[in-house]
């Protein structure tokens, strides 16, 4: 049993990533060449010198025929892939494996979901034919059992803590006003979030994932390769990915504070890329804030704040853009939406832009550190997949 | 050979509609007191399963050899839904499951008929019936939802009667005073004073014929009560009884409404309950003629506690807005949740995991002990495989660990609740609950588990379990 990791054997040499909305004039295959057309530009290839290409896409489509028919690409190996809404994290994790194998020198990833035509708010799940005795809550619901359970455990008045949650989503929101591919482009008060509808349990329209079409894609190659393509790749450090088994629904030990398929993931993650302070080595982190309690408790997860301590650094500012360690400097889920096959992907994006200094000039990091890290989940509280990933500019 | 009630009990939705709500908003129709709702996820099978459980709990090691169910209000016509009560009872595969259908009267009909077969084995007989009528109309206030099942068996050391059988009588008559076209929800009826007409001799008649039959004389009887859809009837049959001042018990009119179907053997359980050892109990049924079952209780009734007694349900009721009764009979529809609508249950699936859906059966680790929620071959804890024995919780009483309250998923009442229960005796699962205010839930709360109808997609009724708060002092545990 080992999880070697591939650190510094694959380089990111392009990548692309529509604006995040609801693209009531464009479906799925337009917003797939929208994506790739502007990675295949940045990679500085065309699509026939891509020798294979994972398609990710939670239920826009099945199979890779949806990825080759509006590329038009002949005989090229196309998967599809699905994994919850680490979906579009899964197929950078398959292409990169891909190349790393050597079975291919040039690999593409490409994520897309088109959300807005089911004519339904949120998102919807595939019905499957079952025995009827499933849960039928929405996730807001079940992240919502998240929130109380933190403030019993750690002694957090809950009114304070909906205050905490509020500025993690006041947070998102001003990084999202400043980024134009962002879904929503306005900053919020607090005092608007606090006094949004609830929509379940103390959660509010306001600690909730907008819901948004998208795409976006990457382009790798071998770390040797790298600099035929461009100057500054980003070089894969890790790519971790952890299943849990779903006992926690039904385990009465799970206790709703924390996603242990998370903390599993980011120690496989911190591993592989020789990582002992990520606090301290990390420039920035794009994490899965499907709601606001989820980013709060990842905070921990990911070993960026002790256990119950995590709302004391929100509110303290420490995941601010410019404080210590920016989280979510795009905005996030909260300002982008959650197209699920292009989520992982488009968090690949903002550390793409940011390590290499590309970010729109009002949200640029200012640091010297060289490492970023993406966190993606799918599924719910006790029944989770969860991916991490650290990219860096520099080998070693 | 001894024949009578071994185990009986009722059961009263949770709701109930106050009768001058009706007047408030039409200006006209209601009434006084109140009568009783199902939840817009339990129906005339779930009721059943409710009043049968409750019966079957009070009764230790009760077996019984078939269950009928009766209703003139049936979840599904072909299909048998005393199938889905011998599910949910978790009763053996070779305990018959037979449906007494259609018309009000079967009810008390399925009752005698078990009765009059001693040496027949123990039949569990239950009742249920949803009685409404369009807005402001009689039927809407008079009428009520209900259940009730009684263990029908011959006297033995295994099962105590609690109620000997004495005898009665049935009188059969044809006119046409309440009908229903098949496939029509309202009932319509013929003016009034025809059906008394009718009525009130063929209740005298079946209460001087069963009173011969069981030996008494109407002065030997200590609690008798009268229950009919035709209340002016009723009414008239009960004031020429001639029975003791004080015998005449409540008919359960002004607080749950005429049950139909389910009303005899409702009123028969609240009796039931009320009476000591030694007393005769009667109850006479009008019906498309008149049923008339005389009863005395036994020494064994002094050892029997009712799990749930129908006078601490009547109590526990609580009050539903008469905007969400119209919504809950489909009288109005309110806009739904910009939610997809569930899919229809499947079959196959539903069929392979009938322990699981139907009696809330999980399994249990041999080896480490650990509760699987729904049943699971390959344990959690240790990864043993196949090594499983069946664990039941639907008795179980849960504890909220954690709970939530959805108001955008799916239902056909939102909003959701939610909770994540712990189980005496191990186990873990979430769960929707029913018949609980979202305000007053907290973790910590105690909860029974109820069997109800999620929802129905292609004419499929999606039968599983919820959880509901204890309420009565008896029903928890």
């Amino acid at each position: 049993m080992a999880s070697h990791g591939i650190k510094d054997r694959v380089a990111i040499v392009g990548m692309g990533c529509t604006r995040f909305a609801e693209h009531w004039d464009k479906g799925l295959d337009d917003l797939i060449v929208d994506a790739a057309t502007e990675t295949f530009a940045s990679a500085g290839v065309t699509k026939d010198e891509v020798d294979a290409f994972w398609f990710g896409t939670a239920q826009s489509g099945m199979s890779g025929i949806t990825l080759a028919r509006p590329l038009q690409l002949e005989g090229k190996p196309v998967t599809r892939v699905e994994n919850y809404c680490t979906t579009g994290s899964e197929a950078l994790r398959a292409a990169a494996y891909a190349v790393a194998s050597g079975a291919y020198d040039v690999a593409m990833a490409v994520g897309a979901e088109k959300v807005k035509d089911s004519g339904y708010q949120g998102l919807n799940a595939f019905p499957i034919p079952n025995d009827g005795t499933a849960r039928t809550l929405t996730a807001a619901a079940m992240f919502s059992m998240v929130a109380p359970a933190y403030a019993k455990k750690y002694g957090v008045d809950e009114d304070e803590l909906a205050g905490v949650l509020a500025r993690i989503s006041w947070k998102n929101h001003q990084n999202g006003a400043r980024n134009p591919r962002a879904q929503f482009r306005k900053e919020v008060s607090v005092e608007t979030i606090c006094a949004s509808p609830r929509v379940a349990g103390r959660l509010g329209v306001f600690d909730c994932a907008g819901v948004a079409d998208g795409a976006a894609a990457a382009i790798v190659v071998r770390a040797e390769d790298a600099h035929r393509y461009t100057d500054r790749p980003l070089y894969i450090k890790a790519l971790s990915f952890a299943a849990g088994s779903g006992s926690g629904l039904i385990d009465p030990d799970y206790d709703y504070t924390w996603f242990p398929e998370c903390a599993r993931a980011a120690d496989d993650a911190y591993a592989q890329a020789g990582i002992t302070d990520p606090r301290a080595q990390l420039a920035m982190a794009e994490v899965h804030d499907c709601f606001t309690p989820t980013e709060l408790v990842l905070m921990e997860d990911l070993g960026f704040a002790e256990r119950g301590t995590a709302w004391k650094e929100v509110l303290a500012g420490t995941f601010d853009r410019t404080g210590p360690l920016p989280v979510n400097p795009d905005g996030g889920l909260k300002s982008f939406g959650h197209p699920v096959g292009a989520s992982g992907l488009r968090m690949f994006f903002e550390t793409w832009l940011q390590l290499r200094g590309e970010a729109t000039p009002e949200r640029q990091i200012e640091t010297d550190r060289t490492l970023a890290l993406t966190h993606n989940l799918g599924g719910y509280p006790g029944e989770m997949v969860a991916f991490v990933s650290v990219v860096g500019t520099e080998l070693g | 050979m001894t024949r009578g009630i071994a185990g009986i009990a009722g059961y009263v939705p949770y709701r109930r509609l106050q009768r001058a709500e009706v007047a408030r908003l039409f200006g006209t129709g209601g009434g006084r007191g109140a009568r009783s709702v199902a939840s817009h996820d339990e129906d005339t099978t779930t009721m059943g399963v409710e009043a049968a459980r409750l019966a079957l709990k009070a009764v230790p090691g009760a077996a019984p050899g078939a269950v009928w169910l009766a209703t003139a209000t049936p979840a599904y016509l072909d299909k048998t839904n005393a199938a889905t009560v011998h599910a949910a009872l978790r009763l053996p595969s070779d305990v018959a499951a037979y449906d007494f259908g259609g018309a009000l009267r079967s009810g008390a009909g399925a009752l005698r008929t078990a009765l009059g077969a001693p040496g027949s084995g123990t039949t569990l007989v239950v009742t249920a019936d949803l009685r409404d009528g369009l807005p402001t109309s009689a039927d809407e206030s008079a009428g009520g939802d209900g259940a009730a099942a009684v263990l029908v068996a011959d006297d033995s050391p295994g099962t105590p009667l609690l109620a000997e059988y004495l005898g009665g009588a049935s009188v059969s008559d044809e006119f046409v005073d309440r009908w229903r076209p098949a496939g029509e929800r309202r009932s319509r009826t013929w003016e009034e004073r025809f059906g008394e007409t009718r009525y009130v001799p063929l209740g005298a008649e079946a209460w001087e014929a069963g009173l011969k039959a069981a030996g008494l004389t109407p002065g030997e009887v200590d609690r008798v009560a009268v229950t009919g859809m035709h209340g002016r009837a009723a009414k008239a049959v009960a004031r020429a009884l001639g029975v003791r001042d004080g015998a005449l018990a409540d008919d359960l009119s002004t607080t749950v409404g005429q049950t139909g179907t389910a009303h005899p053997l409702l009123v028969l359980a609240a009796m039931v309950e009320e009476a000591g050892p030694g007393e005769v109990v009667a109850v006479l049924s009008l019906a498309d003629g008149a049923d008339l079952l005389c009863f005395r209780t036994t020494e064994a009734r002094a050892a029997w506690t009712p799990a749930e007694t129908v006078a601490d349900q009547v109590a526990a009721g609580a009050d539903l807005p008469y905007g969400k009764f119209l919504s809950w009979r489909g009288m109005v529809t309110p806009e739904p949740p910009r939610r997809p609508e569930p899919p229809r249950v499947s079959s196959s699936a539903a069929g392979r995991n009938e322990a699981w859906k139907f009696g809330f059966v999980g399994s249990e680790d041999r080896s480490t002990g650990a509760v699987h929620l729904p049943p699971s071959r390959v344990s959690m804890r240790g990864g043993a495989v196949d090594d499983m024995a069946p664990v039941a919780r639907a008795d179980a009483v849960g504890t909220i660990a954690t709970y939530t309250v959805d108001r955008l998923a799916y239902s056909p009442s939102p909003p959701i609740v939610f909770a994540v229960l712990d189980f005496e005796g191990g186990g873990r699962f979430p769960v929707e609950l029913t018949d609980v205010d979202p305000e007053a839930v907290s973790i910590g709360d105690r909860v029974v588990m109820t069997f109800r109808r999620l929802y129905t997609a292609d004419g499929i009724h999606d039968y599983f379990w919820k959880a509901r708060p204890a309420r009565t002092p008896a029903g928890d545990g």
